[in-house]
């Protein structure tokens, strides 16, 4: 039970001594996994080559990597134009915000480049941009894996009809 | 009162945010935010409104981890921090003969809640160690053919409520020993040691709006369970648990538990009408969205939903504004989806795509209505950027797709 009389003066006391108290400083923390970098919160508020082009264009190229099992998956489509640079790139990920960030920044770096170009997009430089922390690299390589499936699929589709010549 | 209003001064003396305010619905309790987001070198007027943003504190929706402090039992402990400091086993003098009945008040307390005889009660540092202490007991059995069975009454993460009374039935009848974590029932539930047999009980300080730091166990006089202790030293709480009993933090815990009594059929029947609410909402809102976990012998308190076709950690980027948990493999640290989850058969890709909602006694209609509002809009945002949901509206069925490995 608590003895009335010292209490009141407890208390002023007590509220007394926070109000001198200094104000806790803003701390710098060290980012865990769960502190979302501002660049990767940003391409899931302004994202960017969300989308799909048409599968059955024969300049689009269409790549999908991952498993939902896994939690992550991932589909780049690639257009090339016939010159061999990309024009235009578009994703869709069902993946965390780091593999969704990993995805977008694969699409914004695809464009423009030609194809061998674009087989150079390294996971560590996507990794580096997004100061993604170590437990979250596979997602970059998951969006590195992402393109070589797309531009191989566009390949394919621009390899002469031998099929129907070889049934001549 | 006086600490408060000292408080809310201290808060509304911090500068206001420059930018605009959140939607949010404001709490009692708005203390200067710590900016999380690391500096930039180049501040533009986008990354000013979002660091205003991010001044403001989430809105606290994971009751299931902790929870704050009831102010009654903060009015409770503060004499025992500042004041009352006596060592409680100190025989010689007033200030450990207050002590030590401020701890005896409050094991009558936290004995009263579940049921139980005083002298059944061990103050320990929390749940864990309870557990510890009774999972113990096992490696000092005498017989060889002694065992122990050891449940959790209500599940954190899913809110299923396990048949205790059942399982102390047939536990007694065997003459097996029952002990069960019941970190996130006591207080919530009624819960009668006596009536559910059970044999040794963990409880937990701060999900109970308790102190952190603290806890107790629960062990039976009649007839008498014999435990190991973990720690040895000055012989305290029986020779159970040697230590000296933090005076502060039991009052808490026995304020904690005697607030919970009174509190407990009102809280229930008010969070069970919030979860009824939010579920209702969500459901009616969206499509393929799964609740975890058996609907009848549930705690209302803690909701599991899947929401198919999104991901559980993108989903909680989204919902920055208030603080919610997942069961994706990349929420944990070491990758792997919730293990309750895949236990109750849960398909792997649901797994990744599940958030716990918690509400507690503080949480509002209004807090709930924002959280819902909030979710709708980004599992709708998310869908429209996921793959599977774009096969799905297709026609394609997903299991027939040979998946890559990575």
């Amino acid at each position: 039970m608590m003895a009335a009389a010292g209490v009141g003066r407890l208390r002023r006391a007590a509220s007394a001594l926070l109000l001198r108290a200094p104000r806790l400083p803003a701390r710098e923390l060290s980012a865990p996994a769960r502190l979302y970098h501002k660049k990767v919160v940003d391409h899931y508020e302004n994202p960017r080559n969300v989308g799909s082009l048409d599968k059955t264009s024969k300049n689009v190229g269409t790549g999908l990597v991952g498993a939902p099992a896994c939690g992550d998956v991932m589909k780049l489509q690639i257009q090339v134009d016939e010159k061999g640079k990309s024009v235009d790139a578009r994703f869709k990920t069902f993946g965390c915000g780091s593999a969704i960030a990993s995805s977008s920044l694969a699409t914004e770096w695809v464009k423009g480049k030609t194809v061998e170009e674009a087989l150079t997009i390294k996971n560590t430089d996507i990794a580096k941009e997004l100061c993604l922390p170590p437990v979250k690299l596979h997602c970059s390589m998951l969006a590195e894996d992402a393109i070589k499936p797309a531009l191989a699929d566009y390949k394919l589709k621009q390899e002469p009809k031998t099929g129907e010549a070889k049934k001549k | 009162m006086l600490l408060r209003t000292a408080w809310r001064r201290v808060a509304t003396a911090a500068p206001a945010a420059p930018g605009p305010r959140a939607k949010a619905p404001t709490r009692g309790l708005r203390l200067r935010g710590i900016d999380l987001t690391p500096q930039s070198a180049v501040p533009s007027d986008a990354a000013t409104a979002l660091e205003a943003e991010s001044v403001l504190r989430p809105l606290y929706m994971d009751v299931q981890a902790t929870t704050p402090l009831d102010p009654r039992v903060l009015d409770a402990m503060l004499p025992y921090l500042v004041n009352y400091y006596g060592n409680p086993h100190s025989r010689t003098h007033a200030y450990g003969w207050e002590s030590e009945a401020a701890m005896e008040c409050a094991r009558q307390q936290v004995a009263s809640l579940i049921g139980a005889d005083p002298r059944e009660i061990i103050f320990t540092s929390g749940a864990t160690e309870s557990n510890n202490i009774a999972i113990k007991e096992l490696e000092a059995a005498i017989q060889p053919d002694t065992s122990l069975v050891s449940v959790m009454t209500v599940n954190n993460e899913i809110g299923v409520k396990q048949p205790i009374k059942e399982i102390g039935q047939i536990c007694s009848s065997r003459k097996v020993y029952f002990h069960t974590d019941a970190a996130q029932a006591v207080g919530k539930i009624p819960l009668d040691v006596n009536d559910m047999k059970i044999d040794l009980m963990s409880i937990s300080g701060h999900k109970i709006y308790g102190p952190k730091g603290v806890g107790a166990i629960y062990i039976r006089r009649r007839p008498r369970v014999r435990v190991e202790p973990l720690q040895s030293g000055g012989g305290q709480e029986r020779g159970m648990r040697s230590g000296t009993v933090p005076t502060p933090l039991v009052v808490g815990l026995g304020a904690a538990c005697e607030v919970a009594q009174q509190e407990m059929k009102y809280d229930h029947k008010r969070i069970s009408k919030l979860a009824e609410r939010l579920i209702q909402k969500i459901m009616t809102s969206l499509p393929d969205v799964v609740m975890n976990g058996d609907p009848e012998h549930h705690y209302p308190g803690c909701i599991n939903l899947s929401f198919a076709y999104v991901e559980g950690e993108s989903l909680l980027m989204a919902l920055k504004d208030v603080a919610l948990s997942s069961g994706s493999a990349c929420t944990s640290a070491s990758l792997e989806p919730s293990y309750v989850l895949r236990a109750i058969g849960t398909d792997e890709d649901l797994a990744h795509s599940s958030i716990r909602f918690g509400i507690g006694r503080f949480t509002t209609e209004e807090e709930v209505d924002y959280t819902v509002e909030k979710c709708i809009h980004h599992v709708k945002r998310l869908r429209e950027m996921s793959p599977l949901w774009e096969m799905v509206q297709d026609g394609i069925d997903l299991k027939s797709i040979k998946w890559t490995q990575h």
